[in-house]
């Protein structure tokens, strides 16, 4: 339960409306409280007495009352459903922007399903209980202590016999208050699990259908379905002991007054109004015990919706600007690594070991390696989305880790490996990093990139939607809009991670094309596999285990004996036997052509 | 960023009997444990409306006749039924936990197989977002309803009638006194619904769009950050997004805070009806005479009027919860209506261990439920084909050609509109899809993981594979060395975002994944496409090894995978326009020989 003093920070701006919800709740409870007396009067002196004109004031002071009571149950329900919107207004931008500032390496590790769901359910379960349940606390509490007083008063005797049965049920359901935060936590977990299951089987729906593993997904989606039920089935257990048993022992308390105080006015020492008026007390306290449960439960599913906040709200991002951050001029493009290494969260090897390296503004970088090898950590370090874990990364000479991280990444263009673009229209996609752009630039920046044409043949144009209800993208297309969303930033540095693997053979030549005279007077990195893009750069890096083994030119490396030889001569031997072949076409012979089998396949 | 707000799946039309009736069906093995609720809380209610009456007669009877004797009576008879609905509701409430639960349990796992079998055009246009919101949000509500609403519907009906038909027997004129405000309750109680509804689904609008908004936001975090655009993206979520949802909640806060304060007053009203005209009442009438109002009578009828106030309160409470209830329901079911396109014939024979020979016979086929904006569609056209066991075949084409569509055919991912699909002579119509699929192997272009761990991912194919199967798996497609390089080896978890493993990293460990199921039909979609060149090579003699003696399609943009195939078939907007082996199709100098030679030029 301490967990819920968290809150306090998002609660107290609105304090005074906080204090005018109670003020109306204690104008309420007071009213109230003061209906049985009037109920009593009615009995003992109207009624007893025949007083026909009491009977009238009484109804009239009823009438005044209940208007009362209508305005203020509507202001305080009005403004304690309004405590709950705006702390759930905040959390929720609070939680947004956190979750959006967190470094990739938390969103490494992060699965969506359960971020949203700690962003819309959890939630409203606290929205729930600060708005509800805070009040409503108070206002038992309030109530309680009145009553108590209200019965001492009428007499004591009759109070300590009435209230003795509160004892077993503050106890009761402050035991249940204890469990049932923990058996939500349990509910909140299977059902995060549930959907995580969900999830998985319908965006790998090809593969389980391809491996014919239906029975297998069945299977485990109802094992997680049967820890739900058991976790739900083990809140409403705890639920069905407490909410008779509270609702006993309040009516126990009725019983007993009836019993003793029975007694008492048989014996002359009490008026039955008085009985009434007593149990009408009483009566008032069945609802507030009714509700203590439910504020309890509440306040147990609260509990469990903080703890799953808090948990993503306490993470630091761990790249942040610094609080004397350098604003970047604009740069000229000079990236040095120096002595630099990284290894992922988790990871015992490193991603990139001793990388010394000195890019010169204006040059193109082309990065090869095999799969693994490190070059999406290499370029993932100058726009700063992980840290170094030894060594420095200098963009003209000053730390990235220095740096207003805007400054920096609003002069980086990076089209990523795989393409993401938002659900609105292709010309917002395209305007994504800046907010000053004109239609002209925005359709220039789609030319250069190839998309210009594409994008004119859908019937809405640049205002076509794209995403989940718009028109679905080929993976070629979508690449070519991130690429032209990065060429509208003019970004001094470019980052091209393998931009073009998904595109057929004749779009990646209108790229490259494209690409090539983009890369003119910035400083770009490109990772790619095929030599027709790398051997053209002012430096290639080949990459393997996270280092760098070999560097220089095109011209330098293929004249060495290095990996990088190696990986032209098996692309440039597919090349020159299509030469071989056409000259074998070409030549008259070609009608006995025998069926080549290249060098690969004859170790078969 | 003017991410639109989404649209309403389906809104609620009113009442529908026919989403009822479906709905009890669902109740139809739980229907014993059910009844026994029901008796339960009759029991328990009719408890609760003796409590009243019983403080009446201890007025009227015990205390005012100065009796101890039935004083006693009375308050053993009340402790007897407290105790009872005690037992009773702790019963009911377990009792009705199970079969709400179970319900649940039972709609979830009918939603999650009815998956199963929908065909992959369903997914394309039905999001994982709305899957999860159907199976997860929309059978939340439905749990709500049984687990809570219906039965205490069902209480509040019998509290009312309960308690009308004892105020009438008690004293006619008192109850017709109390009665005159339930015109003006029923007034208030129209508007108010008209409202609730209204509120209801902005309330529900406003949060789904948070929920895209944020979706959306967190997919494509890397790229938000990239481009310095949390601040730009914060201030649209804040002002915008998240305001409307503060927005449409205070409007709906006005409304459902008005009602309580009505039914309130009108209680209070009629409190002060009774007081004022009963009282008079009670004055004037004479003992003994027809129609008398005792001071007790009087006492339990204000007792009552909270008492008939509170059911028609919660009833009206309750309408929201039934309104949304209907709506949630109305959706699942229509998700369980989906059509399966793709299902095993009645009379479909478990395919025996099979040779590999694939046989299209005039085979078309045309997507039968086209999304209007997804623009054109792939259309196969007589499709003749004869793959004897254990030829590679390469498909080559243009992007959108149909290559994809083609081996969806084969996999029977999708029946052919027209002609017939032949694997060693069984039509594919005519076996289960169990025994066809567990003989084939399929590697996509997106090497799409599972949770878990990368040994996990591996055994997929062959759930009974031993760890050491699994690294001979592994060590052929030579993914063995970066597994092992992994902090944990092959226990290393397999994570949603995973930057621990890279695109070529994941397509390899898919490779051992088909490799392992060991098909004797295996389909390569584009699977070498983000593979570096000796990556490549290094997967093309463990391919080699792998094609060996088993039927196989490959699709391919690299035409040096292509080149070693005994069959290449280049598709052209839905037809095989060249079929051939390399060098044939070279001489044929057309399509093939014009993409082979496009691929080297600069």
């Amino acid at each position: 339960m301490r967990s819920l003093l968290r809150l306090r920070s998002f609660v107290q701006p609105y304090w005074k409306q906080v204090s005018l919800a109670f003020i109306a709740l204690t104008f309420l409870t007071l009213i109230s409280l003061a209906i049985p007396l009037i109920i009593r009067q009615v009995i003992d002196q109207g009624l007893v007495e025949s007083d026909a004109r009491l009977l009238i004031t009484a109804a009239i002071i009823l009438l005044v009352i209940g208007i009362a009571r209508a305005f203020l149950i509507y202001w305080q329900r009005y403004l304690t459903e309004r405590i709950a919107a705006q702390v759930g207004f905040d959390l929720r931008n609070r939680l947004y922007d956190h979750i959006q500032r967190l470094t990739f390496t938390y969103h490494d590790h992060a699965e969506t399903g359960q971020l949203i769901s700690r962003t819309i359910e959890d939630v409203r379960s606290i929205e729930r209980f600060t708005g509800n349940g805070i009040v409503e606390l108070i206002h038992l509490l309030l109530l309680f202590f009145g009553i108590v007083i209200l019965l001492f008063s009428a007499n004591a005797r009759l109070a300590i016999i009435a209230l003795l049965p509160m004892i077993p049920l503050v106890l009761v359901t402050s035991n249940f208050g204890r469990k049932i935060g923990d058996y939500f936590l349990k509910v909140d977990n299977s059902l995060g699990e549930l959907s995580t299951r969900i999830q998985e089987n319908v965006l790998g729906v090809q593969v389980v259908r391809a491996f014919a593993r239906e029975p297998y997904e069945v299977e485990r989606f109802n094992t997680a379905n049967r820890i739900l039920y058991n976790a739900r089935i083990s809140v409403i257990g705890e639920w069905s002991k407490i909410m008779p048993t509270s609702h006993l022992l309040v009516v126990l308390s009725t019983i007993l007054i009836l019993w003793f105080g029975g007694n008492l006015v048989i014996a002359g020492e009490m008026t039955i109004g008085g009985i009434v008026a007593f149990n009408s007390y009483l009566l008032m306290l069945a609802e507030p015990a009714r509700q203590l449960t439910w504020l309890v439960n509440m306040a147990g599913e609260a509990v469990a919706g903080v703890n799953r906040t808090f948990e993503i709200l306490d993470i630091e991002p761990e790249i942040q600007s610094p609080a004397d951050a350098v604003t970047l001029p604009q740069l000229s493009g000079r990236v040095q690594f120096q002595e630099v290494a990284l290894a992922y969260q988790g990871e015992a090897s490193h991603a990139l070991c001793e990388i010394d390296l000195t890019v010169e503004p204006n040059q193109v970088v082309a990065l090869i390696g095999s799969t693994g090898s490190g070059k999406t950590s290499l370029v993932n370090l100058i726009p700063r989305f992980y840290d170094v874990n030894r060594g420095a990364l200098l963009v003209d000479g000053i730390d990235v880790r220095d740096v207003n991280l805007e400054s920096l990444r609003k002069q980086i263009g990076i089209v990523l490996q795989t393409s993401l673009l938002f659900s609105s229209s292709i010309s917002e996609n395209i305007s994504f990093g800046r907010s000053d752009t004109t239609e002209f630039e925005i359709i220039e920046a789609a030319k250069a990139a190839q998309a210009h044409e594409f994008i004119e043949s859908f019937p809405a144009g640049y205002d076509t939607i794209v995403g989940e209800r718009g028109v679905t993208l080929s993976g070629g297309q979508r690449q070519r809009v991130a690429i032209a969303r990065a060429l509208l930033l003019d970004p001094r540095i470019l980052i091209l991670d393998d931009s073009t693997s998904s595109v057929d053979m004749q779009t990646e030549q209108l790229i490259q094309k494209a690409l090539w005279e983009l890369m003119q007077g910035r400083t770009t990195f490109v990772i790619a596999h095929r030599l027709s893009t790398v051997h053209r750069a002012d430096l290639i890096l080949v990459m393997e285990n996270g280092q760098i083994v070999e560097r220089g030119t095109h011209r330098e490396l293929i004249a060495g004996d290095g990996l990088y030889r190696e990986i032209c001569d098996l692309q440039l031997r597919d090349r020159e036997k299509f030469h071989e072949e056409v000259r074998v076409l070409d030549s008259p012979a070609a009608t006995t052509y025998p069926s080549p089998k290249p060098q690969g396949w004859e170790a078969e | 960023m003017t991410t639109l707000p989404p649209d309403q799946d389906i809104v609620f039309k009113g009442y529908d009997p026919e989403i009822s009736r479906r709905l009890f069906a669902f109740l139809g093995p739980y229907r014993w444990r059910f009844s026994l609720a029901m008796v339960l809380m009759l029991i328990s209610s009719a408890a609760a409306v003796a409590g009243p009456y019983l403080v009446k007669v201890a007025i009227d009877d015990g205390i005012g006749t100065g009796s101890i004797a039935i004083l006693r009576q009375v308050v053993i008879f009340y402790l007897a039924i407290a105790i009872i609905q005690w037992i009773a509701t702790f019963i009911r409430v377990n009792l009705m936990a199970q079969v709400g639960q179970s319900i649940i349990y039972d709609l979830r796992s009918q939603l999650f197989i009815h998956l199963q079998d929908l065909s992959l055009s369903f997914y394309s246009h039905y999001s994982v977002g709305r899957v999860i919101t159907r199976v997860i949000n929309d059978v939340g509500v439905l749990r709500e309803f049984i687990t809570w609403a219906l039965l205490a519907v069902a209480r509040d009906l019998f509290a009312l009638i309960g308690i009308v038909i004892v105020m009438l027997s008690m004293n006619l004129r008192l109850s017709l006194i109390t009665f005159t405000v339930i015109p003006i309750m029923i007034w208030g109680t129209t508007v108010f619904k008209k409202y609730a509804r209204q509120n209801y689904r902005q309330v529900r609008a406003a949060i789904s769009w948070v929920n895209s908004v944020l979706a959306e936001n967190i997919n494509g975090v890397r790229v938000v950050q990239a481009f310095s655009r949390e601040d730009t993206n914060y201030h649209y979520f804040r002002d915008v997004v998240n305001q409307n949802n503060l927005d449409a909640n205070l409007r709906a806060a006005r409304i459902a805070s008005a009602f309580p304060a009505m039914i309130d007053f009108l209680g209070a009203a009629a409190t002060a009806l009774v007081v004022w005209l009963g009282g008079m009442a009670v004055i004037r009438s004479v003992p003994g005479a027809a129609d008398t109002i005792t001071p007790g009578v009087l006492v339990a009828f204000l007792l009552y009027i909270s008492r008939f106030f509170d059911p028609i309160r919660d009833l009206s409470r309750r309408y929201d919860s039934f309104q949304s209830t209907m709506a949630g329901s109305e959706r699942i079911f229509a998700l369980l209506d989906e059509p399966v396109e793709v299902q095993d014939a009645p009379e479909a024979v478990q395919l025996p261990k099979i040779e590999g020979e694939v046989h299209f016979e005039e085979v078309s086929f045309h997507y039968q439920d086209i999304d209007p904006t997804e623009g054109d569609q792939l259309v196969l056209e007589e499709i003749n084909l004869h793959i004897k066991p254990g030829q590679t075949v390469a498909l080559v084409g243009e992007t959108g050609a149909g290559k994809s569509t083609l081996i969806k055919l084969i996999a029977r991912f999708h029946d052919p509109t027209d002609g017939q699909i032949l694997i060693d002579g069984h039509d594919l119509r005519h076996v289960s899809q169990i025994s066809l699929r567990s003989q084939m192997g399929i590697v996509l272009q997106d090497p799409f993981l599972f949770n878990g761990t990368v040994a996990e991912n591996i055994r997929f194919g062959h759930l009974e594979a031993s760890d050491e199967e699994v690294s001979a798996a592994a060590q052929a497609v030579g993914a063995d060395d970066f597994i092992q390089r992994l902090s944990k080896g092959y226990d290393s978890p397999v994570e949603e975002g995973g930057a621990v493993l890279s695109v070529g990293q994941r397509q390899l460990i898919s490779f051992a994944r088909a490799l392992l199921a060991d098909p004797r039909i295996l389909i390569l979609d584009e699977a070498t496409s983000s593979v570096d060149t000796q990556t490549e090579r290094v997967i093309q003699e463990a391919l080699a090894r792998l094609l060996h003696g088993r039927t196989s399609f490959v699709i391919a943009h690299r035409l040096s995978t292509v080149v070693n195939a005994d069959i290449i078939l280049v598709v052209h907007d839905g037809r095989i326009i060249e079929e051939g082996n390399h060098s044939e199709l070279l001489a044929l100098g057309g399509r093939y020989f014009h993409l082979y030679s496009s691929g080297f030029e600069d």
